[in-house]
């Protein structure tokens, strides 16, 4: 009976250990995991309604993303996310059936199947310099029965085949540095002109023959009043330009072969004008518009040659191509917004007086100024023209406007996220009970025995998609309160554009956004860019029906020494309860570990000259600041002189809020042999469960555990390029550990034959690495733990008894304690965007890395491969600590891909938050997607899963207690027998 | 041809037969310009026998060195990288659903066009670039469709089988007993004070001592 037990416990305890770590059937994908597709910014867009069919729209953005998105619903066809140097510089559809892209600066020419994406073919356009670059399909070119795409690039204009993507003829213009401004096809005749510039005050015009490539006429002259990189055409043969210091307006006309200039003065279009007047790209014919402040003038031109103001518009304008609607009519679009919406006027070029369509659309929120219009027509029912508009936004988003309304919107500028933070949900309210008698007990057994069906395969299509709705419901995702286990949080997420989006755990819904003031444009701050999230007032258990809130750091421009901006946003309602601009530049921003007491939390900021500044600026945070201030360290890291440097405060303030910083170390890295590539820090908000690490044969190891350690990757300056362009002699890595209080270099290493990229990601007492080895032409991944010497004798018992142990003594960032390292490296497949590490609440579960890999995927990668204790024979003692056999490599199981079968195109960032529940970490993977999911690194050990079966251990119950009772019964009967035999 | 044998790899001869074969225009490496080589390159992709949807050719991503440049897939499977400086090259290919192994290529600058690639993860040569993926990968948990092993071998199954054979092959057990031991073993327990519930589960009783001891 003995053995039969333990071959039940046994049997039981195995049953508990064979699935890996991370696992997913199919059926429970988008229960705990969410997944956005994002496009980013739109650059250019073109419209394919022509045909029956669906229609749609084909957009390129700032993210090199070419997508195509259905006209009625915003959704996304299909999508292509080019590589990060392949910015895409024009788009256009050719024959009806390809969307042909010129991208790399006008190097390499796609051509992409409308309908599903296919890429259909490439051609590399090659030049001797680089240059600006244009498309042009005309309409009606043929060369031997084949379309014709005529694209500028490199100094050169090519034409190629629309069939096959050949070349066919390639011209170089002979001339450096022409920029060219237009390639203008004359209707009618095969004459291709090319207008541009060279330099400042050079005008170039070219006519080349489009069916053999030959140069037909070249015209140059000089520009009077130079030229601002501004211009506009007017007709096939007149060319406006606004002059360098924004002042004159010259037309220039280039007509049989004489080149003519006529210059006019904005001030005597414009009355009042001051300041600089800037070209609007308008492709209409004989009209051109002009930005002067925050207003539009559109001014014709007359054959004569005279200027004259047809319209002005007292709002900042975007204004739209132009449309042929019908034989010379020509449409085209302006927009400018309103204070709760914006308003739409479409016109006829010819007839300024007569508007096509007027219309007000109101928008809910405020997404800013408007930057880009696209507009298409279709034919009514009435036989008149009806005209659709794809507006840009300030804040990135695309909206379609059509009869007066937004038919879709996009938000766009999660493509771009920039920092995330969390932020946690409301406390329910008593008396409001979420967790109330929501179903009948009948409803609840159906459910479980719905469930049943479905762990026992039994169950039909029908019933499986109950079950995923009764799945959906019942975890209450969604909800917008905190949950026990904390799997409910807000997201906060600030993009580029400026705005800031609160994103719900549970679905990914977007529970609030807003677009900050203070990183608008503005003329006081042309180019606003965020840099960081903090959160600065999370209330606790006293003071919780105060809302949390969250700083928003950013620059006024994109160097160091750009002045600084302060936001701060309410994390419930995203109102932005105040803002400031700084006096002072923001190079880094150090969160201090106090609180005033209101519970602010104290940001320190140090300035480009090295100068440091607190806020909250009030005295209060000064009083809990200043005994603290000769704790406060920080380094900086100056990656082009390879000079790493510590600082400390300066007693002495030169203002009440602002100190002085001293030099207190540097390290100097020779420029001649080393280059920084990379460098890595904990997160600060890691927690580590404990010091000691069990090893085999009860001994233990103490982990060295330092806040200021930091990671610093060189390579050799000729290695510091991409792969392929140095050999494994020339080559090599070093990597460091920095102690950043003392300055002092914990461990060196060299790789011989290694080069970057680095990706790094320090936790705990370890340090992993992926770069890329030249000899074995492999991608390594290399890890080094350091461990606490000073604490090793403490194992002595004598010695605890005795009393002459450390144990005692404080753990100081100042102390030098001895340190011990051990390093091993491990082959691995992929190139890597990104390394993370999961967190949990305490620190006790085990880690995982999660590697972004090359294909946007995201692999979750068990620390334990990456033991720098794993040998080829573990001995007896090692196998039962968790020790893996040595192998060269390590694994990829497609079973541990968290992100599955989806891709985070563009993967920039993995993002890892600590749930309450131990076993569970929220993982937020962000790039042109958006990916999140939940992930039990050693399992969910401390809670059911979802998918427990309720219904089966009811089932098991019944079943016990009925055969008891049958056995009761059977033994009565026995019994009674017994007594009558 | 007894010159081409001695070049090893010689790649560039072996697709110039392919060419000539199937009158594709596709040479591994070709001469560019001034600064760079054409890699050109294929993807064959075996239609999916396995799990899930077929790759669709269209999100197929080729990518050299690590992201510097990618690349996309011709209907044809076909792919080329422009522009390439001479070295030793690493090409990736991103396919959901498949695993494919990096493959070194090396672009020769004192012989123009000669080449050699391998992959990276087995260390095997190609003799053209033509790029297969390794293995299929299929991201998802495969459920177990329903059998009596998956019910009996699950916790509860283990308990109602514990309790089955308690029922009906203990009493056989007992059977076989010798009468006397029994009573002995009965007399024994009830010396020992047993609960009373083992008075009337006779049969279980000897399941109780076992549990207990």
């Amino acid at each position: 009976m003995g053995t039969m037990l333990r071959v039940f416990l046994l049997l039981l305890s195995l049953l508990s250990i064979t699935a890996p770590a991370f696992s997913l059937y199919e059926d429970q994908v988008g229960l705990a995991d969410w997944h956005q597709k994002y496009i980013g910014k739109v650059k250019d867009a073109v419209f394919h309604t022509q045909k029956t069919g669906r229609k749609r729209v084909v957009v390129s953005t700032e993210e090199n993303v070419i997508a195509s998105l259905d006209l009625r619903h915003g959704e996304i066809f299909w999508r292509h996310v080019l590589g990060p140097n392949d910015a895409i510089d024009g788009i256009d559809i050719a024959m009806g059936k390809y969307v042909i892209t010129l991208s790399s600066e006008g190097s390499i020419l796609r051509a992409w199947n409308l309908p599903d994406g296919q890429m259909v073919w490439e051609a590399f356009l090659q030049g001797p310099h680089s240059s600006k670059s244009s498309l042009l399909v005309p309409a009606s070119l043929k060369v031997d029965k084949d379309n014709v795409i005529l694209a500028f690039g490199k100094g050169c204009l090519h034409a190629v085949s629309g069939i096959h993507g050949e070349i066919l003829w390639k011209k170089d213009l002979e001339a450096e540095s022409f920029e060219i401004q237009h390639m203008i096809q004359t209707s009618g005749s095969d004459l291709i002109h090319l207008v541009g510039f060279v330099g400042s005050s050079q005008f170039d015009s070219y006519t080349i023959d489009a069916k053999s490539g030959e140069l037909l006429k070249h015209d140059s002259a000089a520009i009077p009043g130079g030229y601002s990189g501004q211009a506009s055409l007017v007709s096939s043969s007149t060319l406006v330009v606004m002059d360098s210091a924004g002042s004159t307006v010259t037309t220039i006309s280039f007509q049989d072969g004489k080149v003519t200039f006529s210059q006019t003065p904005v001030s005597t279009l414009i009355e009042d004008f001051v300041g600089k007047a800037k070209l609007l790209a308008l492709k209409l014919e004989g009209v051109f518009a002009v930005k002067t402040g925050t207003h539009t003038t559109f001014v014709r031109v007359t054959v004569e040659g005279k200027l004259e103001v047809v319209d002005k518009i007292n709002h900042a304008t975007a204004v739209s191509d132009v449309l042929e609607i019908s034989e010379n009519r020509q449409a085209f679009a302006f927009v400018h917004r309103r204070s709760n919406g914006i308003d739409l006027t479409v016109k006829l070029g010819a007839d300024w007086n007569h508007d096509l369509l007027k219309e007000s659309i109101k928008m809910d929120q405020e997404r800013g100024s408007v930057q880009k219009v696209y507009i298409n027509n279709y034919i009514r029912t009435d036989r008149s023209h009806g005209f659709r508009a794809l507006i840009v936004m300030e804040d990135h988003s695309l909206l379609l406007v059509q009869q007066g309304a937004v038919v879709w919107s996009r938000e766009d500028a999660l493509a771009s996220v920039i920092d995330v933070k969390t932020s946690e949900l409301p406390v329910e309210k008593k008396g409001v009970s979420v967790a109330k008698v929501e179903e009948s007990l009948f409803e609840w057994l159906q459910g479980h025995v719905l469930k049943l069906k479905g762990t026992l395969m039994l169950a039909s299509p029908d019933d499986m998609a109950a079950i995923q709705s009764l799945r959906l419901k019942a975890s209450g995702k969604s909800k917008m309160t905190r949950d026990h286990n904390g799997f409910r949080k807000l997201l906060i997420v600030l993009t580029k554009a400026g705005k800031v989006f609160a994103l719900h755990t549970g679905d990914g819904r977007i529970v609030w956004s807003r677009l900050l003031n203070s990183l608008r444009q503005s003329e006081t701050c042309e180019n606003p860019t965020g840099l960081n999230l903090f959160p600065w007032h999370v209330p606790h258990h006293h003071a919780l029906d105060e809302n949390p809130s969250a700083l928003v750091v950013s620059r006024c421009g994109p160097s160091d020494d750009a002045l600084g901006l302060l936001s701060f946003v309410d994390t419930y309602t995203g109102k932005e309860l105040s803002s400031s601009s700084l006096d002072h530049s923001v190079v880094q921003v150090i969160p201090l570990p106090f609180m005033d007491s209101t519970e602010q939390r104290l940001h320190l900021l140090i300035d480009a000259s090295g100068q440091a500044h607190l806020y909250p600026k009030t005295s209060d945070a000064l009083g809990v600041f200043r005994p603290e201030l000769t704790n406060v360290y920080w380094y900086s890291v100056e990656a082009e002189t390879g000079i790493i440097k510590g600082y400390a405060l300066k007693e002495k303030a030169s203002d009440d809020y602002s100190f002085d910083t001293r030099g207190i170390w540097s390290i100097v890295f020779p420029s001649e042999s080393e280059k920084i590539i990379k460098t890595s820090t904990r997160k600060l908000n890691e927690v580590v469960h404990t010091q000691a690490k069990v090893v085999a044969d009860q001994d233990a190891m103490f982990k060295y555990i330092s806040k200021n350690l930091l990671f610093v990757a060189t390579v050799a300056p000729k290695a510091s390029g991409d792969i392929g362009s140095s050999t494994p002699e020339e080559s090599w890595l070093i990597v460091y550990l920095i102690d950043t209080i003392t300055g002092r270099i914990l461990h060196r290493m060299t790789h011989h034959g290694a080069q970057g990229p680095v990706e790094a990601v320090v936790s705990e007492n370890w340090v992993i690495y992926h770069y890329f080895n030249l000899r074995a032409h492999k991608y390594e991944m290399s890890v080094i733990e350091i461990y606490d010497q000073s604490r090793a004798d403490n194992k002595d018992v004598w010695k605890l008894i005795l009393g002459k142990h450390n144990l005692t003594s404080p753990v100081s960032s100042y102390s030098r304690p001895e340190i011990m390292t051990r390093s091993q490296s491990y082959f691995f497949t992929h190139s890597v965007k990104s390394i993370a590490v999961t967190s949990t609440a305490k620190g006790i579960t085990s880690k995982q890395l999660l590697i972004g890999t090359v294909g946007d995927q995201v692999l979750a990668l068990d620390k334990r491969f990456l033991d720098p204790r794993r040998s080829v024979n573990p001995t007896q003692a090692e196998k039962e600590e968790g020790i893996i056999p040595l192998t060269d490599s390590l694994p990829i199981i497609p079973q541990s891909y968290i992100t599955h079968a989806l891709k985070v195109e563009g993967l920039r960032g993995i993002e890892t938050v600590p749930a309450k529940l131990e076993s569970t970490t929220l993982i937020f993977a962000y790039g042109v997607d958006l990916f999140f999911t939940r992930f039990a690194p050693s399992r969910t050990y401390d809670s059911l899963t979802e998918d427990f079966s309720y219904a089966l251990l009811l089932l098991t119950i019944v079943a016990l207690v009925a055969a008891i009772f049958i056995t009761w019964i059977l033994s009565e009967k026995k019994e009674l027998r017994d007594k009558w035999r | 041809m007894a010159s081409i044998a001695r070049w090893r790899p010689a790649l560039l001869i072996l697709l110039l037969q392919f060419f000539l074969l199937v009158r594709s225009p596709v040479l591994a490496i070709s001469p560019g310009s001034v600064d760079g080589y054409t890699i050109n390159g294929r993807i064959k992709i075996p239609v999916a026998k396995g799990f899930g949807a077929p790759v669709k050719i269209s999100n197929v991503k080729v990518i050299l060195n690590g992201g510097q440049n990618v690349t996309f897939l011709r209907p044809d499977g076909y792919f080329s990288f422009h522009n390439v400086p001479a070295g030793t090259h690493l090409i990736e290919v991103s396919a959901t659903g498949y695993f494919f192994s990096p493959v070194r290529v090396d672009v020769s600058a004192r012989f123009p066009g000669k080449v050699q690639a391998a992959l990276t993860e087995n260390r095997r040569g190609l003799t053209e670039l033509v790029l297969e993926p390794l293995r299929e990968e299929y991201y998802y948990e495969i459920r177990e469709p329903f059998s009596i092993m998956s019910l009996v071998k699950s916790p509860m199954g283990l308990m109602i089988g514990f309790m089955l054979v308690v029922v009906f092959l203990m009493p056989k057990l007992m059977e076989n007993m010798d009468p006397e031991e029994m009573k002995r073993a009965q007399e024994e327990m009830r010396n020992q004070g047993i609960p009373s519930l083992s008075n009337f589960l006779q049969p279980a009783a000897a399941a109780a001592t076992a549990r207990s001891g």
